[in-house]
C-alpha cells in the first residue's frame, strides 16, 4: 500500500508492505544508508532516526506509523556546509573509528538535547544507551557536552 | 556514469599510471606468499618480534593515482575498520609526496588493482608493517613525478621544488596532475634516500581522520551500504545448533511466497533470493532444513574441555628449573583463573553484495582478508582468481570478526543462480550464533617467593581453544611449525625476565564450534591471569604492586621500555596502594607485539557494582604517527577490554550458543565507561608499533586487583562478578 511521509523536507510515498520496518525502507526503498541495522529487535540503536523529533529505532518501527509524519535522518541532521551541533561536536572531537553506529549515536544526541539542552553525565547516561563496539564512550561524551554548549549559543544567536 | 575511457581491461586509464609500463602480473607472481615469508609472518606475531608487510613494495604506480584534478588517490591494501589505518597512511605519504594530507584520498585498493596484501588486515600491523614500504614508494612516487616534470619543463630534476602538488622549475610551473597526463611509460627508480624524522610535516602531527566528514554526515561507505544496478537480496538458512550438518531442505512453503525470486539449494545450504531483504528473511523461516546434530551440547561441556592438563601442552618459554623448582609443595602459591566464550559483537553484520557473470564476479564486502576472500570465491565458482574482483568497503568493526568470509561464497552463489547482483547479509541472532569466538580458557598460575620477596620461580599454563589452529589465516602445514598456537598464547609468556626460573606452557583444545581472532587474542585473557596472579604476589611479600614488578624486569631494551611505561602510568595516576574515599586503584601492565603498556585504574562499588571512574595509560608504541589516533585506539581498547572482562560472556544452551541480541549480551554501554582516561605516550623507539590491541592487555587485570582492594575479594574469573 501507499504510505506518505516528510522525510528530510521532501515528501515521499512509498508503496511498500505496510508492515516493513521504517528502517529497511529509508534505506533499500528510500536509498538513505546513513541510518544502519544493527540488530533488528531495538537492542542497539544503530537504526536511531527522528520521527516528529522523537528519537525512534527505525528496525522495530513498522513504516505504517510514518504515514503523515516527519522523518529525520542522519543525511537531513546537517550537511559539512550546515552541520548539526552534534555533528560538529562529533568532528571537533573525532569520535568516529569504524564509524557504523555513529549516526545512530548523533540522532539520539540531537534527540536528547532538544528536550534536555544542559545534559548532566547523569542524563547522558540514563539517555544514549546505543551500542557502538570501538567503544568510543568517552570522546562521545566530551562530544554531547560541546554539542550541548553549540546548541545553546545557536539557540541564542537565533 | 562516468565518460572516462576504459581499457580493454575495464580500469580507466588514468587511473593505474603505468599498468602495462611494468608487468604488475610479474610483480605480483613471484611467489610472495611462500613457505619463508609466511613463516616469518606469523613468527612476526609472536610476542617480540616484528610482522613483515606482505605485498608489494617497490611499485608506486600500484598504491598512488594522481588525477587531471590533481588529487593524489592512495589505493590502500590494508581496510580501515577503525584503526586509522588510512589517516596513517595518509600523513606518511604526503610527507614524502611533498602535499598537504588534504590533497590525498585513501581508498581501499579492489584486487583487481593489483595491490593485495597477502596477509589481511589485523595484529596491529596496517601502520607498523607499512612504516617503511610507505616512506619508500611515496619516497619514490616523488621523484618519478619530478623527473617527469624535468622533461616536461626542459630543466633538472635537481633544479625543481615542489609545493603541495605543484612542481616549479626554470620559471614555469606544472602540476602533478599535469605531469601524470603527459606519460605514457614510467620508469621506476632506485628508492631515494629519506626525508628525516624531524622534517616530516604531518607525521607525529594529530591530524583529522580523513574518514571523518564521511563518517559524520552518514556516507554510504561500509558493506552493508553496497548496492549494485537490479540489486536483489538474498537469505541463506542457518542452524542455531553446533555443529549441526546440512542434509537438505523442503522448500515447498517458501517457494511462490510474495517477492521470492528463487530458492538456491546446493549441497552444503540453502538460501532464496528476493525482490526485497523482509521477502528473503520471511521466505527464509518457511524453508525447512533437515539438519544433522551429534549432540546437544552445553556450557559444563565446554568448561569441562578447557582445563590445563587435557590435551596437547607445548612448553613455549622456559628459564632455569621452574619445573623441578615448583614439585615441592611447601611455600607453593597457586591459582586458577578462567574467561568465558567471547563474541566478536561487531555492529556491522557480515555479508556482502555479489554479482556473478558469465566469466567474471565483484563481490563488494567488509573484510579483513581480502585476498583469502578473492581465493574462496574463485574456488567456489571454478574461477581463476584473475576473474574475481573483490571491492574492499569500510568495515563497520573488525576485532578479527572479518578473517573468515564464508558469507562472500553464499552471495556469490546465489547471484549465479540468478544472474543478477544479489545482496546476503546475516540478521543479529546469525551474527551471535556463527561468530568465530574468542576462546575460552583456564590458568593455572604457580609460584614460589624467595626469602627477599621476590618471586624464585614462576609458571603458567593456559587452557584455550584454537585462535591460530584451523584459522584460514594461516596455513595448515603451519601448525606443526610454529606448534603451539600462537593466538591462544598471546601474551602468555612471563615479561619479568629477571625472575630466575620461569616457564610457559600451552594446552591445546579443539572446541566444536569456531574460535578465532578477537582483538588482542589471547592477550585480555591472558594478562588478566598472569597480572592478577603478580597482584597476589606482591600482596603475599609484602610489597608495592609497581615497586614489585619494576624490581622483577630484566634490564634489556624491551625491559628498559616496560620499566618505562610502568613508572609512568604510576607517577601520571599518583599511584596509591590505599583505599581513599572509597575508592581504589588497580595496577597491571603487560607488552604486547613489541608494545608495552600500564594501566592505572580507580575503582569504586556503587550499588553492589563495579565502577571505573579513571584510567591512566601509559603506553610505548614507538613512533605514534597519529599521536590523537592512537589515543582514540587506547581509550577505545580499554573500554572494550573493560566491557569483556566485566560484563561479556556467551553460554551453550541446549546445543546452541547465545544470548544472541545486544542486551542479554551485556556489554559495557555510555554508563560503565570511565569519564576520566588519560594516555602517556612514550616513544622509546624509532619506529611505529602496534597500537590497536597492546591497551587492552591489561584492563580486566587493573580492575580485578583494585577490586580486591575495595572488597578483599580476589575475582579470578572473567567476566568479573562480586559474590
Amino acid at each position: 500500500m501507499d504510505i506518505s511521509f516528510q522525510i528530510n523536507g521532501t515528501l515521499r510515498s512509498v508503496d511498500v508492505d505496510e508492515n516493513t520496518p521504517l528502517l529497511w525502507v529509508v534505506r533499500d526503498v528510500i536509498g538513505l544508508k546513513g541510518t544502519k541495522f544493527g540488530c533488528g529487535k531495538a537492542a542497539c540503536g544503530a537504526c536511531t532516526l527522528h520521527v516528529d523529533g522523537e528519537a525512534v529505532r527505525s528496525c522495530s518501527y513498522a513504516v505504517k506509523y510514518a504515514e503523515g509524519k516527519n522523518i529525520t535522518t542522519i543525511e537531513g541532521l546537517g550537511d559539512a556546509d550546515n552541520p548539526h551541533p552534534v555533528q560538529q561536536a562529533w568532528m571537533e572531537e573525532v569520535v568516529p573509528q569504524c564509524g557504523y553506529c555513529q549516526p545512530g549515536f548523533m540522532m539520539a544526541t540531537a534527540a536528547m538535547l532538544d528536550k534536555t539542552p544542559n545534559p548532566t553525565d547523569e542524563d547522558i547516561d540514563a539517555n544514549i544507551v546505543n551500542v557502538c563496539r570501538c567503544a568510543t564512550y568517552y570522546r562521545m561524551r566530551k562530544a554531547i557536552h560541546r554539542a550541548a554548549e553549540l546548541h545553546t549559543a545557536n539557540a541564542q544567536n537565533s | 556514469m562516468s565518460k572516462e575511457k576504459k581499457d580493454k581491461k575495464g580500469f580507466s586509464r588514468r587511473k593505474f599510471l603505468v599498468r602495462g609500463a611494468v608487468g604488475i602480473g610479474v610483480v605480483l607472481g613471484t611467489g610472495y606468499l611462500t613457505r619463508s615469508i609466511w613463516r616469518r609472518g606469523i613468527a612476526g606475531m609472536i610476542n617480540t618480534a616484528e610482522s613483515p608487510y606482505m605485498g608489494d613494495t617497490k611499485t608506486p604506480p600500484l598504491w598512488f593515482e594522481v588525477t587531471a584534478e590533481n588529487q593524489i588517490i592512495l589505493h590502500s591494501p590494508k581496510v580501515e575498520m577503525g584503526q586509522g589505518a588510512f589517516t596513517g597512511l595518509a600523513q606518511i605519504a604526503a610527507d614524502e609526496l611533498e602535499v598537504d594530507v588534504d590533497r590525498i584520498k585513501v581508498v581501499h585498493a579492489a584486487t583487481s588493482t593489483g595491490n593485495i596484501d597477502g596477509f589481511g588486515t589485523g595484529g596491529s600491523t596496517s601502520i607498523s608493517s607499512l612504516w617503511m614500504p610507505m616512506r619508500e614508494l611515496a619516497a619514490t612516487m616523488r621523484e618519478m613525478l619530478k623527473n617527469e616534470a624535468a622533461k616536461a619543463l626542459n630543466t633538472s630534476p635537481a633544479s625543481l621544488q615542489l609545493n603541495n602538488g605543484v612542481i616549479t622549475g626554470g620559471g614555469k610551473a606544472i602540476t602533478y596532475g599535469e605531469v601524470v597526463a603527459g606519460v605514457q611509460e614510467w620508469e621506476i627508480p632506485k628508492t631515494p634516500p629519506l626525508k628525516d624524522l624531524k622534517d616530516y610535516k604531518f607525521v607525529g602531527q594529530p591530524v583529522a581522520r580523513v574518514d571523518l566528514a564521511d563518517k559524520v554526515f552518514g556516507a554510504p561507505i561500509f558493506g552493508m551500504d553496497a548496492t549494485m544496478p537490479d540489486m536483489l537480496y538474498g537469505a541463506v538458512v542457518r542452524s542455531s545448533l553446533i555443529g549441526a550438518k546440512y542434509k537438505g531442505a523442503d522448500t515447498s512453503k517458501a517457494e511462490g511466497m510474495p517477492g521470492v525470486v528463487k530458492i538456491v539449494k546446493e549441497a552444503d545450504f540453502v538460501g532464496v533470493v528476493a525482490t526485497s531483504r523482509m521477502a528473503a528473511e520471511n521466505a527464509k523461516k518457511a524453508i525447512s532444513v533437515d539438519w544433522e546434530v551429534d549432540r546437544n551440547w552445553e556450557s559444563e561441556d565446554i568448561e569441562a574441555m578447557i582445563q590445563v592438563g587435557q590435551g596437547d601442552p607445548v612448553e613455549i618459554q622456559k628459564k632455569g628449573d621452574a619445573k623441578g623448582l615448583l614439585e615441592a609443595e611447601e611455600g607453593l602459591i597457586t591459582a586458577e583463573y578462567k574467561s568465558p566464550i567471547g563474541a566478536h559483537a561487531q555492529l556491522e553484520p557480515n555479508g556482502a553484495v555479489a554479482y556473478v557473470e558469465a566469466n567474471k564476479a565483484t563481490v563488494m564486502i567488509s573484510t579483513q582478508v581480502v585476498e583469502i576472500t578473492r581465493s574462496e570465491v574463485a574456488d567456489r565458482l571454478g574461477f581463476s582468481k584473475d576473474q574475481v574482483n573483490i571491492v574492499p568497503t569500510f568495515l563497520g568493526g573488525g576485532f578479527g570478526r572479518r578473517l573468515h568470509t564464508p558469507n562472500a561464497i553464499q552471495a556469490a552463489v546465489l547471484s549465479k543462480a540468478v544472474g543478477k547482483p544479489v545482496k546476503c547479509f546475516l540478521n543479529r541472532k546469525e551474527e551471535f550464533q556463527n561468530d568465530t569466538f574468542r576462546p575460552p580458557t583456564h590458568h593455572v598460575l604457580k609460584a614460589r617467593l624467595s626469602e627477599d620477596g621476590l618471586i624464585e620461580t614462576i609458571e603458567h599454563n593456559v587452557s584455550s581453544g584454537d585462535v591460530m589452529f584451523g584459522s584460514a589465516l594461516t596455513p595448515g602445514f603451519l601448525d606443526p611449525i610454529v606448534g603451539a598456537d600462537i593466538g591462544a598464547w598471546r601474551g602468555g609468556m612471563i615479561q619479568y625476565g629477571a625472575i630466575p626460573n620461569f616457564r610457559a606452557v600451552s594446552w591445546r583444545v579443539k572446541l566444536p564450534f569456531s574460535t578465532s581472532w578477537w582483538r588482542s587474542l589471547g592477550l585480555l585473557a591472558n594478562t588478566f591471569a598472569i597480572e592478577s596472579f603478580m597482584d597476589e604476589l606482591a600482596i603475599k611479600a609484602g610489597k608495592d604492586p609497581v615497586q614489585f614488578r619494576l624490581d622483577q624486569i630484566q634490564d634489556d631494551k624491551a625491559g628498559q621500555r616496560l620499566k618505562a611505561v610502568i613508572k609512568a602510568a604510576a607517577e601520571k595516576a599518583a599511584w596509591k596502594d590505599e583505599v581513599v574515599d572509597g575508592r581504589a586503584m588497580g595496577f597491571a601492565a603487560s607488552t604486547d607485539a613489541n608494545t608495552p603498556c600500564a594501566h592505572v585504574v580507580e575503582v569504586s562499588i556503587e550499588e553492589g557494582e563495579i565502577k571505573v571512574h579513571k584510567v591512566t595509560c601509559a603506553m610505548d608504541p614507538g613512533i605514534a604517527v597519529n599521536p590523537d589516533q592512537v589515543r582514540a585506539q587506547c581509550e577505545g581498547s580499554i573500554i572494550m577490554g573493560m566491557s569483556a572482562a566485566m560484563y561479556e560472556q556467551m553460554k551453550v544452551k541446549k546445543g546452541a550458543l547465545t544470548p544472541t541480541i545486544y542486551g542479554p549480551y551485556q556489554m559495557a554501554l555510555m554508563r560503565n565507561a570511565p569519564k576520566e582516561i588519560d594516555v602517556v605516550l612514550l616513544q622509546n623507539d624509532d619506529k611505529p608499533g602496534a597500537v590497536g590491541e597492546p591497551p587492552m592487555g591489561p584492563i580486566g587485570a587493573a580492575v580485578a586487583n583494585a577490586v580486591f582492594r575495595l572488597t578483599g575479594q580476589r575475582l579470578r574469573e572473567m567476566p568479573l562478578q562480586l559474590v
